[in-house]
């Protein structure tokens, strides 16, 4: 059985004209999700990982814009359609999850009428259906006495239950794909895990596509099926998630992993990766990730282009580690 | 074996009460009902923190932790009990006492946009506290900055700038170097690394680890993130609504983890050694600490509850060498 996919981004390009410059944040990213499935998206602040979140959703707004590439959705290409047709299918066949769950909610209305509203943008069916469909979707992610927290305001709810509110949103018309930027990050760990939980058993109920964009490698190393790491608007190595934090390539990703604590003895210094993130307006030529490596050499001065180095796991460097010999 | 404790906190309690408004108090003139606003951040805290150690405060949002790590730096008064420096009381001691306990006790905040005045200049934020306390002189305080902030692992050449013209990490670092100016033995850490990359949050701890070595330094290290607390610390305390329900070495608690809570906690942290785990939901919330469960606060979402923990309060007490628990699990026979 092959599986299907949701979601083929090629190729894509989101800019942002600023100060008489253009500002690359998303610069010719490629990968794809299928049914079913967890991508993980990984990478530190300013990396565009969200920006590339929000171009699939179509919400870049100006100063920035998509500057190329195409955004296959079950063949239909969302960086051309209309705006009508991108907003029929959002909320719809694609919903997306904020790390603020007051991003999603407003503020001034019950959540009954929220949730209900959402469903008669998109099928027109009976008040009265759409609000039991409602609650059993509150229900489905784990809110205790449904038919009560209908009629409360988003205020009323603690931090963990708003972000369930929201994917039960997210969750109404059972779309084929999720995005989810950050959900768990504002939330403490007991309650993350309940999340994680409620989302898991979605994903394998309803072979939802999830993409999941975190900056914490533990929490995707739990959840997603593959791994795309970003740096500075490039997706520097993709590949299965055992495949990529086992054996990473990019000596980015391989810094990430090893500054997490637990990959390190207890109490002796973490090995951390060199200097900071460039901002985009004053980017290194050639691979952006030279000044930090401790593998950079001649070459690396010329951009690398992604490569299939090992089956089904691509990186964008010259010197890969476990492949390339170490510099003298 | 053990020397005097450097910190030590006895039966320490913190109360915030909001003083009833005008209406409640005609409503209550007439009869109304009597509304209780008091919360009780910190309720009965008992710790010592041995000189050169590094305890690690664990807790989820609103369990007190902050408050307590306030009380021990001398930002707040406690409601109750006694903060002890180096073997003495904090709040009897004379006021040039006090001061010098206070300078021996510094903290660094989460977030350095909110804890640097933005209105100086990096040399002058750093300068300003070992001047005012004559520790150095007016003619030695250039060279004594840029000591610091070398130290603090920042270059000197920037210390004309402004706190908005550096990174989220430089920031903490900026913090961290004010904190190292005015010569303390104690730091108290609150949630630092908690809003930097993966990346810049392991060159902070490094720095952390490398001044506890280069100037014999006692933290006192709060945080949510267990798997920084288990890198960084040597004793691990875990709070729970304003109480302390397991203290123990910290291969010990993550190895031998006694309190329900604690296990729970533990079991909740994604690991990046584990893949594609079926993750299992902890019930409940955290309940409000404006209106607590009775008995053991952990009552309610504890899988082992029985009928004495919705009524008695458990007592921290000591399970094993040197490790303490509160449960009453541990008083039944297994």
């Amino acid at each position: 059985m092959t599986p299907t996919v949701t979601l083929e981004v090629r190729d894509l390009s989101t800019h942002f004209h600023a100060s008489g410059t253009t500002l690359k944040a998303v610069d010719g990213v490629s990968f794809s999700v299928a049914r079913g499935k967890v991508l993980g998206l990984v990478g530190e602040s300013g990396s565009g990982k969200t920006v590339t979140g929000f171009s699939i959703m179509r919400l870049v707004d100006p100063p920035g814009f998509i500057a190329g590439g195409s955004i296959l959705f079950q063949g239909l290409d969302l960086a051309r359609i209309s705006n009508e047709e991108m907003r029929r299918l959002r909320g719809n066949r694609i919903a997306m999850i904020f790390q603020d769950p007051m991003m999603t909610l407003n503020p001034v209305l019950r959540v009954d009428t929220q949730m209900v509203e959402t469903i008669l943008a998109h099928e027109s069916t009976s008040r009265e259906e759409a609000r039991q469909r409602a609650r059993d979707a509150l229900g489905m992610v784990g809110i205790p006495s449904p038919d009560e927290r209908l009629r409360s305001y988003p205020h009323q709810f603690s931090g963990g239950m708003r972000q369930r509110v929201a994917i039960a949103i997210a969750m109404l018309h059972r779309p084929e794909l999720i995005i989810a930027d950050e959900p768990t990050t504002a939330l403490d760990v007991t309650i993350q895990g309940q999340i994680l939980a409620e989302v898991q058993k979605l994903t394998r109920q309803f072979g939802t596509s999830l993409i999941w964009i975190s900056h914490d490698l533990s929490v995707v190393a739990a959840l997603a099926d593959e791994i795309a790491v970003m740096y500075a608007g490039r997706l520097v190595e993709q590949g299965e998630v055992g495949e990529v934090l086992d054996r990473p390539l990019h000596p980015y990703t391989k810094g990430l992993i090893d500054s997490v604590p637990s990959r390190n003895r207890r109490g002796a210094p973490l090995r951390q990766i060199q200097g900071m993130t460039p901002s985009l307006a004053n980017l290194p030529s050639g691979c952006s990730f030279r000044t930090r490596c401790p593998r950079a050499a001649e070459i690396c001065q010329q951009a690398p282009a992604t490569r299939e180095w090992l089956p089904g796991h691509t990186a964008r460097c010259h010197r890969p580690h476990h492949l390339v010999e170490e510099p003298a | 074996m053990s020397s005097s404790p450097m910190v030590e906190l006895v039966g320490i309690a913190k109360r915030f009460s909001k003083p009833a408004g005008i209406a409640s108090r005609i409503a209550r003139r007439f009869g109304g009902p009597e509304r209780a606003t008091t919360v009780h951040a910190i309720d009965g805290v008992d710790l010592a923190i041995a000189r050169g150690q590094v305890l690690g405060l664990v807790g989820e949002s609103g369990c007190g932790k902050s408050t307590l790590g306030r009380i021990v730096a001398g930002i707040m008064p406690p409601s109750e009990g006694e903060v002890r420096w180096q073997g003495r009381n904090v709040a009897g001691a004379t006021r040039a006492e006090a001061r010098k306990a206070k300078l021996g006790i510094q903290m660094i905040f989460q977030d350095p946009m909110s804890s640097l005045n933005p209105r100086m200049r990096v040399a002058d934020i750093v300068g300003e506290a070992p001047l005012v306390h004559g520790l150095v002189g007016r003619r030695e305080i250039d060279a004594y900055v840029d000591e610091q902030l070398v130290s603090a692992g920042l270059d000197p050449a920037y210390k004309r700038r402004y706190p908005h013209q550096f990174s989220g990490g430089q920031r903490q670092r900026i913090s961290i170097a004010r904190a190292l100016a005015v010569q303390p033995q104690f730091l108290v850490c609150d949630e630092s690394v908690a809003a930097l990359d993966v990346s810049i949050q392991a060159q902070v701890i490094n720095l952390f680890l490398k001044l506890r070595e280069d100037l014999d330094l006692t933290y006192l290290f709060i945080s949510h993130d267990l798997g920084v607390v288990e890198h960084l610390s040597d004793r691990v305390a875990i709070m729970y609504l304003g109480r302390i329900v397991e203290e123990a070495p910290t291969g010990e608690i993550f190895a031998r983890a006694n309190h329900p809570y604690t296990q729970s906690l533990l079991a909740a942290v994604p690991k990046i050694e584990n893949r594609k785990t079926t993750f299992v939901a902890v019930k409940g919330e955290i309940p409000s600490p404006l209106n607590p469960p009775a008995g053991c606060h952990f009552h309610p979402r504890c899988p082992h509850a029985f009928a004495r923990c919705r009524s008695e309060r458990p007592a921290i007490r000591q399970i094993a060498p040197d490790h303490f628990s509160a449960c009453h699990l541990n008083d039944e026979p297994r």
